[in-house]
């Protein structure tokens, strides 16, 4: 399933989850609901992000900083382009990707 | 204040319990009542990195653990069955979103005063003042300090400082007093607050930073961990990059006390450690500051120097300790003592060992080893 509207305006996004991150979702795979406040303004990456803190609390602190930044070591892939910023809109296809990238010991 | 000293007794006969917080997840290390032998048990969060973990005397049973992965944010953990489960902060430590200041990782936790169950205070990298007032579940900045107009002045930007991150420790809340507080930062030095953390004011007169040209500046010094003296909290204690040094309060001026360390050995080290009721009572554990710095045990023979008389003199200790080749690096968070009379003295190395003392560092064995990187030791009994 990707992004879908549903009867309550919001968009259901498919979200794949990184290792480090399941401990908060206890899973590999989510779907979150992302509200759509107006028909013109569609839901963003930044968007994600907040459902899924909701539905799993704590998680988007550790992905986004407190000054809006992705981590460091945090990528995300939106139907399979790189994206660091949280405004990238969502397409009726999205699926998001949350990837952890680290190398070294 | 009340200028008294504060009443100490050695804590009964039971085991101890060193809290063990590694790059790489925290484990617990408990022996048993004579505190000979020792049984290692984790890893909890394997893969955290894990600064510091402590627990809190005034219930004996919450602990609190400071963690971050590599890939991801920084948070505190908590547990209020001594280590059995735990959960997450729901708001830990964090910048206010409008000042551009990110949170790297959480480095020091210490309990609040005892008057004040649930309250506790975080240091952070690089330099902030966070206090929760809910044994840890969220977290507030100290506006007067991470707000202070100063603040920037005092402890440069924050790329400066120490190899991995400039960063807030010895946050030392005053026995008599809750609203009477010092920390340690690298770089910044130590500061003191007498209205609970809403104005802080510098104190490192007297303490050298050989790293400033000119004269020693006001602030902008690198102490490395700075400790109440035992039972009189008017003395403190202080490794510092550049010496070791002594204070007693109400005087503003540290005394260099490093100048007495043995000249082969030098007074660059990382953790100092106190005894619980003998104020005159300190260890430190000296690394090598010569040339390029190599921070290990000078010449390969690790060994702790204490000194009875304030640090007017001092005493190699180093019986059970490698007499060569042993390259140790101990970090200002790892060395640590009990309260059981006579006193334990524990360190932990960087190489994933843990020595200990049970006869005031008359002698040493190594209780584990084969474990990460150690960040902290902190024992309970």
């Amino acid at each position: 399933m990707t992004a879908r509207a549903s009867r309550e305006a919001a968009v259901v996004v498919r979200v794949k989850i990184p290792s480090p991150l399941r401990s908060y979702t206890g899973a590999a795979e989510v779907t979150v609901a992302v509200p759509v406040l107006a028909p013109e303004l569609p839901p963003t990456v930044g968007g994600v992000l907040a459902a899924l803190d909701g539905a799993y609390p704590g998680i988007r602190f550790r992905i986004i900083d407190e000054q809006r930044q992705l981590r460091p070591h945090i990528k995300l892939f939106v139907g399979g382009t790189l994206t660091r910023d949280l405004a990238t809109p969502l397409t009726s296809e999205s699926e998001v990707m949350i990837v952890a990238a680290l190398s070294g010991g | 204040m009340t200028r008294t000293k504060v009443a100490a007794r050695p804590a009964p006969a039971r085991r101890i319990r060193l809290l063990v917080a590694t790059r790489k997840g925290l484990w617990t290390l408990t022996s048993d009542v004579a505190r000979n032998g020792w049984k290692l048990a984790g890893p909890q969060f394997l893969g955290h990195i894990v600064h510091h973990a402590v627990c809190d005397p005034r219930d004996g049973k919450t602990w609190l653990a400071a963690a971050r992965t590599g890939h991801l944010g920084p948070t505190v953990f908590r547990s209020a069955d001594s280590g059995r489960t735990w959960k997450e902060a729901t708001r830990p430590p964090a910048f206010a979103e409008a000042g551009g200041r990110v949170v790297d990782h959480t480095f020091w936790l210490t309990p609040g005063h005892a008057s004040e169950p649930g309250v506790w205070y975080a240091g952070t990298s690089p330099q902030g003042l966070f206090r929760s007032a809910d044994a840890g579940a969220t977290w507030e900045g100290v506006a007067g300090f991470n707000a202070h107009p100063q603040r920037k002045a005092w402890c440069g930007g924050d790329q400066d400082g120490t190899p991995d991150g400039p960063k807030m420790h010895s946050i030392l809340i005053d026995p008599r007093d809750r609203a009477h507080m010092y920390i340690g930062m690298s770089g910044g030095g130590v500061f003191e607050s007498v209205d609970a953390g809403a104005d802080w004011r510098p104190l490192n007169k007297g303490v050298r930073a050989d790293f400033f040209p000119g004269p020693p500046p006001e602030f902008g010094h690198d102490p490395h961990c700075v400790r109440f003296a035992g039972a009189n909290p008017d003395r403190l204690y202080q490794q510092n990059h550049c010496g070791i040094y002594r204070i007693d309060r109400p005087s503003d001026t540290w005394q260099d006390i490093g100048a007495t360390m043995p000249k082969s050995v030098g007074d660059v080290g990382f953790p100092v450690a106190v005894h619980p009721r003998d104020p005159d009572s300190l260890w430190v554990l000296p690394m090598d500051g010569t040339s390029v710095w190599p921070r290990t045990a000078p010449g390969g023979r690790p060994a702790v120097y204490r000194s009875r008389d304030g640090g007017k003199t001092w005493k190699r200790q180093d019986q059970g300790l490698p007499r060569s080749q042993a390259w140790w690096t101990v970090k200002r968070q790892a060395m640590t003592t009990d309260t059981r009379d006579p006193m334990g003295l524990y360190f932990g190395t960087t190489s994933g060992e843990i020595w200990g003392s049970r006869d005031e560092g008359r002698s040493f064995r190594c209780l584990a080893r084969h474990l990460p990187h150690i960040f902290a030791l902190e024992a309970w009994c």
